[in-house]
């Protein structure tokens, strides 16, 4: 993928509702998943392609919708447990049923999604519409079989994981072996195994002895996308610490600490705010690692702790608004990032519907917008800019006309095809790079 | 709230140098000249991030991350607003916290003991909960989350009824409650073995036997609390 093709608006699937507050690919990309504010999933499937529809290639199309969590009361606290999906994860598919991890601020759940497509018919001791029959008039046995019928897809919960978080879930990641997953909060990352959902392992708790002295809370986690011992935290302080699992069973003391060293002509009293980590993701070859801050988006070579190996600019004509910015609240978005499939290209979204891919080999970097005004079905994406002064072009944009409502703060990037999902409000846009 | 462009456009041009040249403790030698206007912009921004901090912690349940972020930019912001007279040179940034704390408790203990204890809230709010704990969870005993409900009673106080949260210190607030019937034997899971912690504030008691009479009015108390919220539904 070169930063300077254009993308086709492929499908804009407006939500009415709700605030679309996760966007997760499944591994193999036919499926994604959206939650929301209602605590909703909304998933999408990718038509197969048909020789007799050429133009109609890969559509992602509603494939299941179900509540996977409700608001609840928290009685003993006197407060209401908001039923927002904060993240959604993939497990990899085994059989032919999908599964997928959801959680809201203080409650995981493992969904199952699968296919019904046939279904009994004939039983002996019920009736068509299911009532039971009376056994005496029954004189003869029969084998029920299997009709078609249409298509049916059901989620049904499998797994609830409770009661294991005293302050906000933030990051769900699951783990290489499959077999477990962990949950982070602001102050502690706990490990489940999928089987067990009425305990789970503190593997990460910084909780200070006495409140007074809480300074900095975890913001993100993640597990390595090979190696099932190790797992990275990001925190409000603009650290990332990688531990190790075998090192011992609480991993409060890292294996590695990977932090940049402030630049003093850029200090300000906003200075901690915007280098607290919203989001941190490995890349897909275990190398690296990614996270984002207000400002930026920086890669981390794994061997090298003291400084990022790049750092991309994503709105730096920000950095004279901070004050604004704190007041109205925006200085505190959490902007998420995404790898391209072969890591080549990283992806994270700005204002005004703005998101932005930056190329790592070629340095270049553009700006799109998701809108309906300026998308039609099939038409081009025109890269964007944003004007910091002086004269503005007639393209251009103007800091001071950027509207700070409109945010995208979640995407995600196909793992093998280019092809991304960008989640405006409550509007989900997946583009796609030309069809040849 | 949010508008289209961006407020205050002008003070903001007023604000930036200010603002650029805050590194006042990294280089004494600017703190003269860059004081005058820092302050007045400070001072705004000061309120603002009080502010800030009331209204997250008004919140049922505040966000943790966005209250520590505050908080720290709240000390920042106290810590430059001192006069430069009084601020001793700084060798080094690692000197640099603790003389901010000094500037914090000699100009202005109130808050410095309001956030202080707002914070501690925080944890004895959290503690109320009856969570079964994570399977390795045994932390050290001082790290006890020993439900305290008079944290309770000093939320409830800051809410509209009260006016500038910092006016007299939290201290005030606590004066005429009796917290003897709140205390946290009767709270805590009696797995965790809990003992009142070193950090217990004014008005936190040791725990007398609890008779049945006690008991019968605490429990009305409960009930009574919880006619004000909605119907308990089927069960969590």
């Amino acid at each position: 993928l070169k930063c300077t093709e254009k993308y086709i608006y492929y499908l804009s699937f407006q939500s009415k509702s709700d605030i679309i507050s996760t966007v997760e690919f499944n591994h193999t990309g036919e499926l994604l998943a959206t939650g929301d504010k209602g605590g909703r999933v909304v998933i999408f499937q990718r038509e197969q392609e048909s020789k007799n529809q050429v133009h109609r290639r890969g559509e992602y199309n509603v494939y299941s919708t179900f509540q996977s969590h409700e608001p609840e009361f928290d009685y003993l606290k006197s407060l209401e447990i908001e039923e927002k999906i904060n993240k959604i994860r993939w497990l990899p598919q085994q059989n032919a049923a999908y599964f997928l991890l959801s959680t809201n601020d203080k409650t995981v759940k493992l969904w199952k999604v699968s296919e019904r497509d046939k279904r009994p018919e004939g039983y002996n001791l019920k009736d068509e519409e299911g009532r039971l029959r009376d056994p005496a008039t029954i004189t003869t046995l029969r084998v029920p079989v299997l009709r078609p019928m249409d298509l049916m897809v059901e989620a049904t919960p499998r797994r609830v994981f409770a009661n294991a978080h005293t302050y906000h879930i933030n990051s769900i990641s699951v783990n290489s072996d499959y077999e477990t997953y962990m949950s982070a909060d602001d102050l502690r990352i706990n490990l489940w195994n999928f089987e067990i959902t009425n305990q789970s392992f503190n593997i990460v708790d910084i909780k200070p002895t006495n409140m007074e002295e809480l300074t900095e809370v975890i913001t993100a986690a993640e597990f390595h996308p090979h190696h099932c011992n190790t797992f990275v935290y990001s925190s409000s302080k603009g650290t990332i610490r990688l531990c190790d699992m075998r090192a011992s069973a609480l991993c409060d003391r890292h294996t590695k600490f990977f932090e940049e060293p402030e630049d003093p002509s850029n200090r300000s009293f906003f200075s901690e705010i915007i280098s607290s980590i919203s989001d941190v993701k490995f890349s897909h070859s275990g190398r690296y690692i990614m996270t984002r801050d207000y400002l930026t988006v920086k890669v981390w070579d794994l061997n090298m702790e003291n400084r990022p190996i790049e750092t991309y600019q994503v709105h730096d004509y920000l950095r004279s608004k901070l004050c604004s910015l704190y007041e109205n609240d925006c200085i505190f978005d959490k902007f998420e990032c995404v790898w391209n499939g072969s890591d080549s290209v990283i992806m994270t979204g700005s204002y005004n519907n703005f998101f932005r891919m930056f190329d790592r080999n070629t340095k270049r970097d553009v700006t799109l917008e998701a809108s309906r005004e300026n998308s039609k079905p099939r038409a081009i994406l025109k890269p964007r800019k944003v004007c910091v002064g002086g004269k503005r072009r007639k393209d251009e944009i103007s800091v001071d006309s950027l509207d700070f409502s409109k945010k995208i703060l979640h995407t995600a990037w196909h793992p093998s095809e280019n092809i991304i999902a960008v989640a405006a409000t409550n509007n989900l846009y997946i583009f796609q790079d030309k069809v040849n | 709230m949010l508008s289209k462009g961006l407020k205050r456009k002008r003070e903001e041009e007023e604000e930036k140098e200010p603002l650029a040249v805050d590194a006042w403790w990294l280089d004494p030698g600017h703190a003269a000249v860059a004081q005058a206007p820092q302050a007045v912009a400070s001072s705004s921004l000061f309120d603002l991030s009080v502010l800030k901090l009331h209204h997250s912690l008004q919140q049922s349940e505040p966000d943790l991350r966005h209250l520590v972020l505050v908080v720290n930019t709240l000390r920042r912001i106290q810590a430059s607003m001192a006069p430069a007279a009084a601020l001793p040179p700084v060798p080094s940034p690692p000197a640099a916290p603790s003389v901010a704390d000094n500037l914090l408790a000699s100009s202005d203990a109130a808050l410095s003991a309001s956030m202080a204890s707002l914070l501690e809230d925080l944890s004895h709010i959290e503690g109320l909960s009856q969570a079964p704990q994570p399977l390795a969870d045994e932390g050290p005993p001082g790290r006890s989350i020993g439900g305290a409900a008079p944290s309770l009673g000093a939320l409830d106080l800051l809410g509209p009824a009260t006016g500038c949260l910092l006016d007299d210190g939290l201290e005030g607030l606590f004066e005429d409650i009796d917290t003897s019937m709140y205390d946290n034997e009767l709270w805590a899971p009696a797995s965790e073995g809990l003992k009142p912690g070193p950090e217990d504030g004014p008005g936190k008691e040791e725990a007398p036997e609890l008779d049945e009479a006690e008991l019968d009015y605490l429990m009305d108390v409960l009930v009574g609390t919880q006619a004000l919220e909605r119907p308990p539904g089927p069960g969590r």
